[in-house]
């Protein structure tokens, strides 16, 4: 799963503005790592605009991966077979995993992952409007990870290259973790689109009310996209939104000819002369209202997210009392 | 015997499959994310162990019931799965003491299925014993981490214990198919199991600072297949899908 | 009351012969919980065979700004590398 670096004020900033380095030899030498495409070690010197920007957009990742969680676990339980269940357990499990090593490549910059938490906990930190849609049906888990992932794995190969080291390598170990994923998830479609006739209503359903929402997933157009430039100067990020975005429409279509299914966009066409697919009109309006906390599911998954550590701090305390009391004794 | 064996198939693979249907419930949920993680990899382990010995149990039946009818096309009176099995998550107290009744009992008896002279259960023996010491050694740690952790977890661990101890002797009791099969050498003696059961029990519990409660029974048997309500409702839940669209591929 | 769990970092050994190397990090209440996070959390897909957790903050690392001081000294000697050395192409096992 991936999240786009949303915590940007639309209005406030000019896009495509690069923010000057402050000054000094040291920034100079910084920034000419990063054209030499060196990587940043975390106790290297860097800049501070730099060391937030890489805090934001990792721990936002993080609570990605975790909230993400949320929308697939809701079908563990009534998984169609037991190797379903099995694959989807795994397969979620992975998710939290992801988050644990981008929380564990965020606290080498020097925050805690409580602070962090902290933060997605008050509503303050945003994570991937994509998991505030609902799973409503089976085939919603086939679309998730034929879809969600999908678009997912096209943001993440390029982060396996960005200039922070802890950064591109935990997204190495989830980029090597996902390739089940997506195969997992397209593998559902394919039994649900050549299944009964309400199977592949469900399948048709659910690719409806993703498809939107996992283009959206690549963040606002590059003309209204303000911090992608400075992120591309310093090499956290490699290509643009609009760029990614693209990429994944165009390897998607064809795969869902293979099922059968129709994507819901009566403007979608091959392009000759770009040798691309043009699609109709992105609803950004729905894309901000979501990002507002708007979404049909936003305030569901932030109280999971609170109950969760709510109802888990009697079981941390204990467990550090316990720690304490064998320490004392063992003194 | 081949009903014997069948019913003994069946009541492992419950166990194990209601047991996985639980904890996979916690996924998402835990107290923590690592413990998130942990937890997920024992429900992955048991929901293996399910679908072995429910597959073993089709094979032995012999009428074309893979391991999915027989999980998600039975209803409650066919389970044969213990009752302690399948009562609810409640707080992480209530799931680790489930666990840590069922997981102690549970590697006793795999040491003795493994000699099993059925070479079929003797091999998923092989393969779950593994499994399920890593799942005694969490399951041991956290009853002392909560039991002798803050007054608060220690209530709520013991409260817990208690409420669910009278689950346990149930684990011990042996019936026709057991005496039948202990004899053959196939099925394991139950009885036999307990002594060891307790020493490691009160060994916990002493460490925990948690009392043992007194002795009680369920009155009933899940394996004759009377259960709590608990159970109906985990069945809705995990067999919808299968039950609204009948003879649907997934 | 309510100190987070503390960090460890964790280390595995692939397979034998190989040594340990960095993977992460987890958080745990005490050391077997550490073990048994980096377990769960970093061989799921058999990556290891081997271990080490050890509490991050034990961890004594060098200064970056120290790089050129402890680093930069060993560039000149060259001579301790073996392609320094000019030998007759006929001269075999050398």
């Amino acid at each position: 799963m991936y999240t786009t670096n949303l915590n940007f004020d639309k209005n406030k900033k000019e896009s495509g503005k690069v923010e000057a380095l402050e000054g000094g030899p040291e920034a100079e030498a910084f920034q000419a790592k990063l054209d030499q495409d060196l990587m940043v070690e975390p106790k290297d010197w860097m800049p501070e605009a730099y060391r937030k920007t890489l805090i934001r957009q990792i721990s936002q990742h993080a609570h990605s991966e975790v909230v993400g969680m949320l929308p697939e676990g809701n079908w563990i339980s009534r998984a169609p077979t037991l190797k379903r269940k099995a694959i989807l357990l795994a397969k979620v499990q992975d998710e939290g995993g992801h988050g644990l090593y981008l929380y564990s490549a965020v606290e080498t910059l020097g925050v805690s992952r409580d602070e962090v938490v902290a933060l997605l906990l008050n509503g303050t930190a945003k994570y991937s409007t994509i998991f505030n849609y609902p799973t409503l049906n089976w085939a919603d888990i086939g679309a998730i990870g034929w879809l969600v992932d999908g678009a997912a794995i096209m943001n993440q190969i390029p982060l396996q290259r960005c200039s922070y080291g802890p950064y591109a390598r935990a997204m190495v170990r989830v980029c090597k973790e996902e390739s089940f994923h997506q195969r997992q998830g397209y593998e559902i479609m394919l039994a649900m689109a050549n299944g009964n006739a309400a199977q592949k209503e469900m399948a048709q359903d659910a690719l409806n009310r993703w498809w939107w929402p996992s283009l959206m997933m690549f963040g606002p157009p590059d003309d209204n996209s303000p911090n992608s430039a400075q992120s591309m100067a310093w090499k956290i990020k490699r290509f643009s939104n609009d760029e990614l975005r693209q990429k994944f429409i165009d390897v998607t279509v064809p795969q869902a000819d293979v099922l059968g299914l129709k994507i819901p966009d009566p403007d979608l066409k091959w392009n000759k002369k770009t040798s691309h697919y043009d699609i109709g009109e992105i609803d950004w309006d729905e894309f901000y209202q979501v990002v507002k906390g708007n979404g049909v599911c936003n305030r569901d998954r932030l109280r999971a997210r609170n109950d969760a550590h709510q109802n888990g701090q009697w079981v941390r305390d204990a467990a550090m009392a316990y720690d304490e009391k064998r320490r004392k004794r063992a003194a | 015997m081949q009903n014997e064996l069948f019913e003994y198939a069946l009541r492992l693979g419950d166990n194990n499959l209601i047991l996985g249907q639980q904890l996979g419930n916690w996924c998402g949920h835990a107290p923590d994310l690592e413990l998130d993680i942990t937890l997920a990899n024992l429900a992955l382990d048991i929901i293996g162990q399910a679908r072995l010995f429910l597959s073993l149990a089709g094979e032995i039946e012999g009428k074309g019931r893979d391991e999915d009818v027989l999980a998600y096309h039975r209803d409650v009176a066919d389970f044969r799965n213990v009752l302690l099995v399948e009562q609810p998550n409640g707080d992480w107290g209530a799931t680790i003491v489930r666990q840590f009744l069922y997981t102690t009992w549970q590697q006793l008896f795999l040491t003795k299925l493994v000699a099993s002279t059925d070479e079929r259960f003797a091999a998923i023996a092989q393969k779950a014993i593994k499994e399920v010491a890593y799942h005694a050694r969490f399951a041991s740690e956290w009853m002392k981490r909560l039991g002798d952790g803050t007054e608060e977890s220690h209530n709520r661990v013991q409260d817990a214990l208690n409420s669910q101890w009278r689950f346990a002797d149930e684990l011990f009791d042996m019936d026709n198919v057991d005496r039948k099969l202990a004899k053959a050498g196939i099925g394991v003696d139950l009885a036999k199991l307990q002594k060891e059961w307790d020493a490691r029990i009160d060994t916990v519990l002493a460490d925990a600072t948690l009392a043992r409660p007194e002795p009680q029974s369920a009155m009933f048997r899940g394996r004759n297949g009377h259960h709590t309500e608990h159970l109906g409702h985990l069945l809705s839940d995990m067999q919808f899908l299968q039950r609204a669209y009948p003879g649907a591929t997934w | 009351m309510s100190k987070e769990w503390p960090l460890y970092e964790v280390f595995i050994r692939s397979k034998n012969g190989l040594s340990h190397r960095h993977a992460g990090s987890v958080h745990a209440a005490d050391p077997e919980m550490a073990l048994e996070a980096a377990r769960d959390v970093y061989t799921r897909r058999q990556e290891g065979v081997s271990l080490w957790v050890v509490p991050s903050t034990e961890i004594i690392a060098s200064d970056p700004g120290d790089q050129e001081m402890l680093f930069k000294p060993a560039k000149d000697k060259i001579y301790r590398h073996p392609t320094f050395y000019n030998i007759p192409k006929e001269v075999k096992h050398l």
